[in-house]
């Protein structure tokens, strides 16, 4: 009886031993990246039906410079996980220092795009976007475009901060490869997520 | 090692090359999309492309820099069928949305 139990246990598939191969602090950070992109989800969901529910929904972004504005954003958000990559691959070889300067890299990338991002937030509060009024029709507009896009410009502010806390912990010594690693999927996961609102939030409002 | 202190397998990582390689094609891929935008393609024609793309994207972010290529498939069917439901509900308005802009809107 005990030998069968043992040997069901055993297997990825019952549960019994670490069924995904991972330790408990990535597979929570996994978790937790399901959960935020339904988060996610739902305010692109919110979004769509919106643009469906107001057939005047407002398409204003010039594609110079609005587009290629937001297009440096993007280049600079997938910048910043190639070198979030390498910190990884330097942490995972034991090269304590090199991840530390791989790392600051990113949270360089990261805050650049924060700042790109509130530029071009504080263009369009010029032209007269406030979250329940705009100039060119349905009030929601501002809502919609603030929130998403706030939503994703608060996480990659707060991975720049964790990321500052590893750094220092990796640093210190105090913590491990796998805590930059972990990192890493918070970092590549918000990347992830502006590959989807970059083409639907810019790219299909292209004023032509 | 886990925090429970057992010891967790290790897996294979790719060279840095490849990694390079991948974000290469990571900014192509939105070069090509940034060009959809700058050409005037029907709204439902071009949802359909960048959703392709951005799949492509993602698959790629996931596989390499995420690490899911060299993980167990026990947790990457753990996490498609729910990425997949994701990027079905967001289409469920954007097509209708998309569809009806090649009718009723002037290009």
């Amino acid at each position: 009886m005990n030998e069968t139990k043992t040997e069901a246990l055993s297997s990825p598939w019952s549960g019994g031993v670490s069924p995904f191969a991972m330790g408990s602090k990535k597979l929570g950070m996994w978790l937790f990246i399901i959960s935020d992109a339904l988060t996610f989800t739902v305010l692109l969901v919110s979004y769509s039906y919106l643009r469906f529910a107001n057939p005047d929904w407002p398409r204003p972004f010039p594609f110079f410079n609005a587009i290629t504005f937001s297009t440096l954003m993007t280049v600079v958000l997938l910048a910043s996980s190639l070198t979030m990559v390498m910190a990884v691959a330097a942490a995972n070889r034991g090269l304590r220092d090199t991840a530390v300067k791989w790392i600051l890299a990113t949270m360089l990338g990261g805050a650049l795009f924060v700042g790109l991002h509130l530029t071009e937030r504080m263009h369009l509060i010029e032209e007269g976007v406030r979250p329940f009024s705009n100039p060119w029709g349905p009030p929601l507009f501002g809502a919609a475009f603030f929130g998403i896009t706030g939503m994703h410009m608060t996480h990659v502010a707060i991975g720049v901060i964790y990321l500052g806390i590893v750094s220092l912990g990796f640093g210190r010594g105090k913590f491990s490869p796998e805590d930059v690693e972990v990192s890493g999927l918070y970092w590549h996961f918000v990347d992830l997520v502006w590959m989807f609102v970059f083409p639907l939030i810019y790219l299909m409002s292209v004023k032509h | 090692m886990s925090a429970h202190g057992h010891t967790v397998a290790s897996h294979a990582e790719a060279p840095a090359r490849t990694f390079v390689w991948v974000w290469i094609w990571l900014v192509g891929i939105t070069g090509i999309e940034v060009f959809l935008g700058y050409k005037n393609i029907p709204p439902a024609i071009m949802l359909t492309i960048l959703i392709g793309l951005s799949v492509i994207k993602a698959a790629l972010i996931m596989a390499y820099f995420m690490h899911l290529k060299f993980e167990r498939l026990s947790l990457v069917f753990l996490l498609v069928p729910a990425l997949v439901f994701c990027i079905c509900m967001i289409l469920i308005f954007f097509f209708p949305d998309s569809a009806r802009l090649m009718h009723m809107r002037p290009h």
